[in-house]
C-alpha cells in the first residue's frame, strides 16, 4: 500500500489537521508521502517534513495553485495518484471541495468523512447526520477518502521525511480567485479547541454573545455557534457546528441556548462532557447533556463566569 | 440561459432515523420522504435567476424510484418550466448520480447547474464537485451567494475560515450552502399549475450509463449512546461537577 496525503495549509503555515489525516494514513498501514500544493509553500514543506512516520514531501509550488482552487489541484493530484493505493485529505471545506472531483477525474467513487479504518478496504463513516454508522468496502483500485479529523489522533512532530520538488504545472482555464473574507481570532480553532462554548438562537442577538467572551477566556475556549444563530446574523458562518458546519470534540461542549436538534447534535455529541444551559427544561440538548442546567441564560453566564 | 437544477429525494430532516435490527440498513419503510432541503435551496436560487431575466428556462432533474416525481412536482411548483426523471430503482452512488447528470448536462447545455452540497441521507458532499470534473466544467461550492456576469459567474463560498469568492467560466457547476437564500413555500395555485408540467422519463440504460458502484454497505449501526439527561440544581454545583468529577477543568 501507498497513500498520499494532501496536506491543509493557509497563510504559509501547515494546518493542525494534515497530522489527523497521517494517523488515519497510519491505520490503514503503508508506505506514506505528504504532497504540499501551493504557492510559496516551503515553509509548509518542511513543518510538514516533521510529521512522524512520513517517507517523502512532495512539493508543487506554483502560482496556478495559489489559492489552492479545486479545478487545478484535483487535476495535479488526480495525475499524481497511479502511484499510489490511497489518497487521503482532511474533511474539511478544502477537502471536501478537491477530493470527489479527483474521484470523479479517476473514475473512482470517494468517501466522505471517514472516521474509523477497519482494512485497507473497509472504511467506517457516518449518515444520517451521524444517526448510523456505515462499514463501507470500495473495490476500487484507488480510495479516495475525506478524514473526519477529530476521529484520528494527531501524528507527533517527530519525523524528517525528505522533501522533493515536482514539476507538475496544469493550466487553469476555469477558475479564478477573487477574494477571501477571513475571521481572525485570538481564541484556539474550534476543530480542535479542549474546550467549545456555543451560542443559540437564545443568546438574543449578536452582542450578547459577547457574554460567552468571558468564559472562553478563562477556559481557553474556542466559541461556537448553532445554525439558528449564524442565520439571524448574530455571528459569522464559520462558526455553525453541526452537520453541515464544524464537527468538533472537545474535552468539555458548553451549549448556552441551544434547543439540540439532531442536526446541532451531529456536531457536537463526540465531546467528553457536555454542559447544557437552557431555560427550556424539555429542551432535546438536555438528554445528551451531562450536566444540565435550567436557567436564563442573561443570569447564569454572569454567574458562571464568576465562579469560574 | 438555462439552469439545470439536480433534486434528490430523501428522508424528511425532521425524522429521527432507525436502524433496521439486521443492519443492512436504515429502515425507511413508511418514513416522511421530502426534497433535500439543500435542493429545495437550488430550485429556489434557478428560480430567482429566472425572476431577475439571467435565467429562461428552469429544468429540474431527478435520479430515482417512480415515486421521486414527488419532488420534480415540487421543484415545478416552485417555478421550475420542465422537469427529466432518471427513473431507476437502484441504489445511486455519488459518482453514479455524476455520470447520469453529465449525459443530461450534455442533453441540455445549461450555462449552470446547480445542485445541493450535500444529501442529507449520505452525507456524501460530493456529486457536484464529481459532475464538474466529468464535464469538465469549474466548481463553485459551498455558494452563499452567486452573481452572474456576463459569460462568467462569481461564487461566494462558505470555507472552514470564513468566505471565499471565485469566478467561474460559463457553463459551470455551483452547489448550494444553508444561506445562499431561503426556499419559498409552493401556493397551492403554483401546485395545481405544476401538474401540468412535462415530466420526461429517461432510465440509465437510454443514458449509457451502468447503474453499478463499487462501494458496498457491509452494515449498518446505531451510534454509541451518549449517557446524558443528568441535571444540576445551580451554577456552583455545575462549577464543583465540572472540576471534581468531569475534572475538565482546573
Ligand atoms: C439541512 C439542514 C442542516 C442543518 N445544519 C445545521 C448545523 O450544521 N448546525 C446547527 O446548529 N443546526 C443545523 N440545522 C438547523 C437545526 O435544525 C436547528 O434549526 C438549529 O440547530 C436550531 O438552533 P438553536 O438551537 O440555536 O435554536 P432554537 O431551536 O430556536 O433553540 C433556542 C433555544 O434557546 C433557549 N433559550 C431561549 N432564550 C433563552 C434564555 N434566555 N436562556 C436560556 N435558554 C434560552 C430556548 O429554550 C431554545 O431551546 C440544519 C437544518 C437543516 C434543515
Ligand atoms: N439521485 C439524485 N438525483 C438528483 N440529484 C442528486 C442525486 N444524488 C445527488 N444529487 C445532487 O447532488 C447533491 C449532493 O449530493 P451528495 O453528493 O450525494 O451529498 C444533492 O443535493 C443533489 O442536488
Amino acid at each position: 500500500m501507498s497513500i498520499l496525503v494532501i496536506a491543509e495549509h493557509h497563510n504559509g503555515q501547515l494546518a493542525g489537521s494534515t497530522a489527523h489525516v497521517v494517523a488515519a494514513a497510519q491505520a490503514i498501514g503503508g508506505d506514506i508521502d505528504i504532497l504540499v500544493a501551493g504557492e510559496n509553500v516551503s515553509g509548509v514543506a518542511e513543518s510538514a517534513a516533521k510529521l512522524a512516520g512520513v517517507g517523502k514531501i512532495k512539493v508543487a509550488d506554483d502560482s496556478v495553485y495559489a489559492h489552492q482552487l479545486a479545478e487545478p489541484t484535483a487535476e495535479l493530484i488526480a495525475g499524481l495518484a497511479d502511484d499510489y493505493s490511497h489518497v487521503l485529505a482532511a474533511a474539511s471545506t478544502q477537502g471536501k471541495n478537491v477530493m470527489p472531483r479527483v474521484a470523479a477525474l479517476k473514475d473512482v467513487a470517494a468517501l466522505s468523512e471517514v472516521i474509523g479504518v477497519e482494512s485497507p478496504d473497509t472504511f467506517l463513516r457516518p449518515i444520517y447526520a451521524g444517526n448510523a454508522i456505515a462499514t463501507v468496502q470500495s473495490s476500487d483500485a484507488l480510495k479516495v477518502l475525506t478524514v473526519r479529523t477529530t476521529a484520528f489522533d494527531a501524528v507527533e512532530a517527530t519525523g524528517s521525511a525528505g522533501v522533493e520538488a515536482i514539476d507538475a504545472t496544469v493550466d487553469n482555464t476555469l477558475s479564478q480567485f477573487v477574494d477571501e473574507e477571513l475571521a481572525s481570532s485570538d481564541r484556539p480553532e474550534l476543530g480542535s479547541a479542549r474546550v467549545v462554548v456555543s451560542g443559540g438562537r437564545g443568546m438574543g442577538n449578536g452582542e450578547n454573545f459577547k457574554l460567552l467572551d468571558g468564559i472562553a477566556d478563562k477556559l481557553g475556549a474556542a466559541i461556537g455557534a448553532s445554525r439558528a444563530a449564524v442565520d439571524a446574523g448574530f455571528v459569522p458562518n464559520d462558526m455553525q457546528v453541526g452537520q453541515t458546519g464544524k464537527i468538533v470534540a472537545p474535552e468539555l461542549y458548553i451549549a448556552v441556548g441551544i434547543s439540540g436538534a439532531i442536526q446541532h447534535l451531529a456536531g457536537m455529541k463526540d465531546a467528553k462532557v457536555i454542559v447544557a444551559i437552557n431555560k427550556d427544561e424539555e429542551a432535546p440538548i438536555f438528554q445528551v447533556a451531562d450536566y444540565g442546567l435550567v436557567g436564563d441564560l442573561f443570569e447564569v453566564l454572569p454567574e458562571l463566569e464568576s465562579k469560574l | 440561459m438555462k439552469v439545470l437544477v439536480a433534486v434528490k429525494r430523501v428522508i424528511d430532516y425532521n425524522v429521527k432515523i432507525r436502524v433496521k435490527p439486521d443492519h443492512s440498513d436504515v429502515d425507511l419503510t413508511n418514513v416522511k420522504m421530502a426534497m433535500n432541503p439543500f435542493c429545495e435551496i437550488a430550485v429556489e436560487e434557478a428560480v430567482r435567476l429566472k425572476e431577475r431575466g439571467v435565467a429562461s428556462e428552469v429544468v429540474a432533474v431527478t435520479i430515482g424510484p417512480k415515486a421521486a416525481q414527488e419532488q420534480l412536482r415540487t421543484a415545478l411548483a416552485l417555478g421550475a418550466d420542465r422537469a427529466i426523471h432518471v427513473e431507476t430503482d437502484d441504489k445511486v452512488e455519488s459518482l453514479t448520480a455524476a455520470k447520469l447528470l453529465k449525459r443530461v448536462v450534455d442533453d441540455e447545455q445549461p450555462g449552470l447547474t446547480i445542485l445541493g452540497k450535500q444529501s442529507i441521507d449520505t452525507d456524501n458532499n460530493q456529486t457536484g464537485q464529481m459532475l464538474a470534473a466529468l464535464a469538465g466544467m469549474g466548481q463553485g461550492t459551498f455558494a452563499s451567494e452567486v452573481q452572474v456576469e456576463g459569460d462568467r459567474v462569481q461564487v461566494t463560498r462558505e470555507i472552514d475560515g470564513g468566505l471565499q469568492t471565485v469566478s467561474l467560466k460559463l457553463p459551470a457547476v455551483i452547489t448550494t450552502d444553508l444561506r445562499l437564500n431561503e426556499p419559498r413555500y409552493a401556493k397551492l395555485p403554483d401546485i395545481m399549475k405544476a401538474k401540468k408540467k412535462p415530466i420526461d422519463v429517461k432510465h440509465p440504460d437510454d443514458l449509457g450509463v451502468a447503474v453499478a458502484s463499487s462501494l458496498s454497505v457491509l452494515k449498518v449501526e446505531s451510534p454509541a449512546e451518549r449517557q446524558g439527561g443528568t441535571k444540576v440544581a445551580s451554577v456552583d454545583e455545575l462549577v464543583d461537577k465540572l472540576k471534581n468529577e468531569a475534572k475538565v477543568i482546573a
